[in-house]
């Protein structure tokens, strides 16, 4: 692993505003409480901006806001809303290193892959669903001669969406896109640690997004998170996070008896058989790269790939090739486009993981590489990439570590290796890798998980359904069967006879 | 009880200030531990009743006179490990009460020692009575 000294073409930090406001209404809103909070960046600990910090009353005004563009937003055609989301999608596209370069800056994630990444995804995202809903039709059933039954698609009306913090204007995108796509308008609160890149964004989108179909609450969870998950006038919730916190959403949701989509993570396995070390070529190389995926995003993603399953013959072999690569990852300024790997999302995420690496050590886990903090920059949150060797019943395997964290074992054969991989309270994603044409198929299918990835590994393409199984949640976001959790079926069941039925 | 047992769950005094700070505000508290993304694998602290028990649920002792849940099936994976509550400098995202005082209430693990895994204080499965 490589520190670097001084960031040589580090990009240029982004000029924000010393201060932000809600976004209801179609317009910037201070808080009814005049209160605001420090947004710092994890990358020095630099203050960002000062964030409204929000309260019940700051809601009750945003889902107003929403339900009174609900009466006109709902109505819309398709092809209006579908030129809204084409033309966000053109503003973000043009804004891309802009964005980008804020991204890393609120995040702490590395500038080369918010540009190659997050920002084109959110891209392409929006332009996803502004195509489904083109080419989408209902349905027209005649059940009889005189009887058809017509089935239509209406948005739910305003939903809640909480987002997390570690791809800030992805994971808004993974709700938002589809939200607008089917009718609905929407609050929104972005996680607490990255509250200003949405706020940026909508900036940008001014005059495009009619008032009040998006409108943007920044606060702390249990003072403006909880009143939106609570409250009456909403009709749905979406939400990415952890399971407590999941349970608490899904139990306001069943006091007012409205739907949830939950995406809470995993401790997803990523197995290697015996056949990708039949060679030294370039698929071999590309299952190195397919191991070291674990520190892509210092491991904060709901789907990193944490737990490594290597088949026992080419442990050896392949081991030295996956460690020398994590050593080859570069630790460094998040703005510099060379660094590969950035900061820790907050303080009390870098507290944490090395509270993991610490129980990792206690249980008699190995460290194979890494095993502690890192230096790259003055004050921000960094940690080296680490590979634990150890057992699938060591919390290290069990625990979602949310860092750049690695815990491999072995297997014998294909069944052990299900039933490792399969051993977990998670199942959202997986990865499995293998040479052998007959494998490719029959094992993923036996992986309990929403994603399995077979030969790759964190691609996250619009068109492919994203969900988790087990405590993972449920939903299918990425994929136009969102499109049905924002929406209800209305069914028109029309008779064309002219006779009566004959009861009364 | 005749033996002296050993508690599952422990505090450190800066924590301990931080929930009797919270607890000022929002009255008597209860933990439940997270798991999952983001903020999983953080307790959560939330008022007392707020987050509905269920039979799904352990309880694995009290810190600060507030009860700590955690959920049956993560606990078969933590039973081994004593678990301190401690707070750290941060910013949550989640309907935690401690994150507006900007620290966050985190967990430190230590493995029981073999003689205290003898003595371990019984657990509680599902809602309590006064619940």
């Amino acid at each position: 692993m490589q520190t670097a000294e001084a960031p040589s073409k580090t990009m240029p930090r982004p000029m924000f505003k010393t201060q932000y406001e809600n976004y209801i209404g179609g317009k910037w809103v201070p808080p009814v409480g005049g209160e605001y909070f420090n947004n710092e960046s994890p990358v020095d600990g630099s203050l960002i901006a000062r964030m409204p910090r929000s309260k019940a009353a700051d809601v009750d005004m945003a889902v107003e806001a929403a339900q009174k563009a609900f009466e006109t937003w709902g109505k819309t055609s398709a092809t209006e809303r579908s030129k809204v989301l084409l033309q966000i999608a053109d503003v973000i596209e043009q804004n891309l290193e802009f964005l980008a370069r804020v991204e890393t800056v609120e995040n702490g994630k590395a500038l080369r892959e918010t540009m190659a990444a997050d920002m084109p995804l959110v891209v392409d995202h929006f332009r996803y669903f502004a195509g489904v809903i083109r080419a989408e039709e209902g349905s027209a059933t005649e059940l009889n001669a005189d009887t058809l039954s017509l089935i239509i698609k209406e948005p739910v009306g305003v939903v809640g969406q909480i987002i997390p913090w570690n791809f800030p204007l992805l994971m808004a995108t993974w709700k938002l896109a589809p939200a607008l796509a089917a009718g609905c308008c929407v609050v929104i609160k972005p996680a607490e640690q990255t509250p200003t890149s949405l706020a940026i964004l909508f900036e940008l989108l001014e005059g495009i997004v009619p008032a009040g179909v998006v409108n943007i609450i920044q606060g702390f969870g249990p003072e403006a998170g909880k009143p939106l998950a609570q409250h009456k006038g909403i009709n749905k919730v979406a939400f990415t996070g952890e399971t407590t916190t999941g349970r608490l959403i899904m139990q306001y949701a069943s006091e007012n008896l409205i739907p949830v989509t939950m995406e809470l993570g995993g401790k997803s396995p990523n197995i290697f058989m015996k056949s990708i070390a039949d060679h030294d070529d370039e698929f071999f190389d590309k299952c190195v790269e397919g191991a070291v995926m674990f520190a892509l995003n210092q491991g904060e993603i709901c789907t990193c790939p944490s737990r490594l399953l290597v088949h026992e013959d080419i442990y050896d072999k392949f081991m030295e090739r996956v460690i020398q690569r994590t050593e080859a990852i570069k630790l460094g300024h998040p703005l510099d486009p060379e660094t590969m790997m950035g900061a820790q999302a907050s303080n009390d995420q870098y507290e944490k993981i090395l509270s993991y690496i610490d129980i990792g050590k206690q249980e008699g886990a190995e460290v194979l590489t890494g095993g502690g903090p890192a230096n790259s920059v003055e004050g921000g949150f960094y940690i080296q990439p680490t590979i634990f060797k150890g057992h699938n019943k060591m919390r290290i395997f069990q625990e979602e570590i949310f860092g750049p964290v690695l815990s491999v074992t072995t297997f014998k054969d294909a069944d052990e290796a299900v039933a490792i991989a399969n051993d977990t309270l998670y199942g959202l994603g997986a990865g499995f890798w293998s040479r052998d044409a007959h494998e490719l198929y029959t094992i993923p299918r036996q992986i309990q998980a929403g994603r399995v990835w077979v030969n790759c590994y964190h691609d996250y393409p619009a068109h492919a359904p994203f969900g988790g199984y087990k405590k993972s949640g449920f939903g299918r976001e990425n994929h136009l069967m969102m499109l049905n959790h924002y929406r209800q079926v209305k069914n028109l069941l029309i008779s064309y006879s002219k006779n009566k039925l004959g009861f009364f | 009880m005749i033996a002296q047992t050993t508690s599952r769950v422990d505090v450190t005094p800066a924590a301990a200030d931080i929930i009797r700070t919270v607890s000022a505000e929002h009255g008597p508290l209860m933990f439940h531990q997270s798991g999952g993304c983001c903020d999983g694998s953080s307790p959560m602290c939330f008022a007392k009743g707020e987050f509905r028990i269920g039979q799904s649920d352990i309880l694995l002792g009290q810190i600060e006179g507030c009860d700590f849940w955690m959920s049956s099936d993560q606990f078969e994976y933590w039973q081994h490990t004593h678990l301190t509550i401690d707070v750290t400098p941060g910013r949550g995202a989640s309907f935690s009460l401690e994150i507006p005082l900007g620290v966050r209430f985190l967990i430190r693990s230590r493995l029981f020692e073999p003689e205290e895994s003898e003595h371990l204080a019984p657990v509680h499965v599902g809602p309590l009575e006064d619940m």
